[in-house]
């Protein structure tokens, strides 16, 4: 055969997701630029996406293979919905996640995927995913070109990893909101393919008040239905150099 | 002759099936044939087209693209457009294998003729031809038979302007200010810092200035380029594409270059 030249499906375009459970809430939020090499591809490609009422997934990784992705879990929802007439359960969504991924272990989409949102009893959550299935539920979770400089942070601020004296088990609304703009603010300084925007996801539980997020600059409500779960929208400026 | 049509053009089977105990419509046959070896994939662009630019102006967008089609180093084809009008709305620039480029061509052509006898009123517009080459190209390189491209797709429809990248691996993204291969590294850095946060108020002829200039960087820098160019722009009013252009280059300083090359002092 002539010249043999592999020819490379995958690329990494870089970014940053992070989500953290709370009592009665979730925060689930990535960064929007989009690189590859050290090319800015664009300032705004979103890497969150609002799957239902009370999930938010989370794709970083190969941008391609992410968005296929995120259509074909959306798509598998939409039947569950027309088949079921109600959302599919977080847990089950995180399942679902499991078998599509592992359906392609032997040419992996190329994604490290975090859902977060509200379980059946009303807790927050986040599940967060390997390229290939493997997959947990956590209180919090990095990921991403700058998840070696976000985790160890949320370790020390949400785990309260290596600090000694009492600590609470769940931290309140505007302190976790505080928590991950400063991670991405921090992961801006210090990674280059982080930057631009940060866009941040909030869901809160059913007859949760929505009391903390008034006049929280950026905000806007993406609810589909009334009396359940409310999922609102944060934009922010992240520095662009 | 063998009376079973559907033994007709092809090999005789008594060496696989001696006693015709398949039935005749699967047969068992050689599963490849002689050819299979020589059957290749686009593993490298042959041909290829180097940058194209485009970014988003007041009235809509503007793409340009230089004429030559590359062979390796050789400036072999010099005449070639590299910006393909796709509908009433829509043009995309192509570069890497021109062969793959007239191969999208030819879908494109198929889907608008197809779009069109449904005669429903209904064109397709920018965003359509962007979704469609998208999930082309990333279910060709899912194939691992990628199409070697890179295309911009603008486009103005319903009193909005739309602008986007896609490659052969299928990644996909949208900005007011794009670029492909070398233009990516040279002219986007210009394209950004004339156009971000001016796309609601930037002219026509501001426009075609931009992209003079950019274009002419490029020539000086691209050693796969040529000063011949064409300009499209997609508007309310359509789509224009220009006759070839060429900007005008300064090349006195050469004279005075010293250190490398051929002179010797």
């Amino acid at each position: 055969m002539a010249q043999q030249r592999s020819f490379n499906p995958y690329t990494e375009n870089g970014g940053t997701i992070l989500a953290i459970a709370g009592a009665d809430f979730a925060v689930v939020a990535g960064d929007t630029r989009q690189t590859e090499g050290y090319s800015i591809q664009t300032r705004y490609a979103p890497k969150v996406f609002r799957l239902t009422d009370k999930a938010v997934l989370a794709v970083n990784g190969f941008a391609a293979d992410g968005n296929m992705f995120v259509k074909k879990v959306k798509q598998r929802l939409e039947w569950y919905k027309h088949a079921h007439s109600k959302d599919m359960p977080l847990q089950s969504i995180a399942r679902l996640i499991q078998t599509m991924l592992y359906a392609k272990r032997f040419f992996p989409y190329y994604v490290y995927n975090i859902l977060g949102g509200i379980d059946e009893q009303g807790k927050g959550a986040v599940y967060s995913f390997d390229p290939v299935g493997s997959y947990e539920r956590e209180t919090c979770r990095a990921a991403g070109a700058a998840q070696s400089l976000v985790q160890p942070f949320l370790d020390n601020q949400i785990y309260f990893k290596n600090q000694t004296g009492e600590h609470p088990t769940h931290l309140p609304l505007p302190h976790v909101l505080q928590l991950v703009t400063d991670s991405f603010t921090g992961a801006t300084e210090r990674h280059i393919e982080v930057g631009d925007g940060l866009e941040m996801f909030v869901i809160l539980a059913r007859g949760r008040g929505s009391q903390e997020l008034e006049g929280v600059a950026g905000i806007r409500e993406v609810t589909t239905s009334d009396e359940r779960e409310r999922v609102f929208v944060i934009n922010r400026d992240l520095k662009r150099d | 002759m063998d009376h079973f049509p559907t033994n007709w053009g092809r090999p005789r089977s008594e060496a696989v099936d001696l006693y015709n105990t398949y039935p005749l419509h699967n047969r068992p046959g050689p599963k490849a044939d002689a050819f299979t070896e020589g059957v290749q994939r686009t593993q490298a662009p042959i041909v290829t087209g180097t940058s194209v630019l485009a970014f988003r102006f007041k009235d809509g967008i503007i793409m340009a693209a230089d004429n030559l089609a590359s062979y390796g180093s050789l400036a072999r084809f010099k005449d070639v457009q590299r910006l393909i009008p796709v509908g009433a709305y829509t043009v995309i620039g192509g570069g890497g294998d021109m062969s793959d480029l007239q191969h999208i061509n030819h879908l494109l052509e198929g889907l608008i003729i197809e779009e069109l006898c449904e005669e429903d009123g209904h064109a397709l517009g920018p965003a359509e031809i962007y979704e469609y080459l998208s999930q082309v190209l990333y279910a060709r390189r899912s194939k691992m038979d990628p199409l070697w491209n890179s295309l911009l797709v603008g486009g103005f429809k319903d009193g909005k302007s739309f602008l986007g990248y896609v490659d052969l691996l299928g990644t996909t993204y949208t900005a007011s200010t794009l670029a492909t291969g070398y233009g990516s590294m040279i002219a986007q850095p210009l394209l950004r810092k004339y156009v971000e946060g001016r796309e609601e108020t930037l002219t026509e002829d501001e426009g075609k200035k931009i992209i003079e200039e950019c274009m002419k960087v490029l020539f000086y820098r691209d050693a796969r380029s040529i000063n011949k160019y064409q300009i499209a722009t997609i508007t309310e009013k359509g789509i224009s594409i220009s006759e070839s252009l060429s900007a005008h280059t300064e090349w006195s300083f050469a004279e005075k270059i010293r250190g490398y090359g051929a002179q010797t002092q």
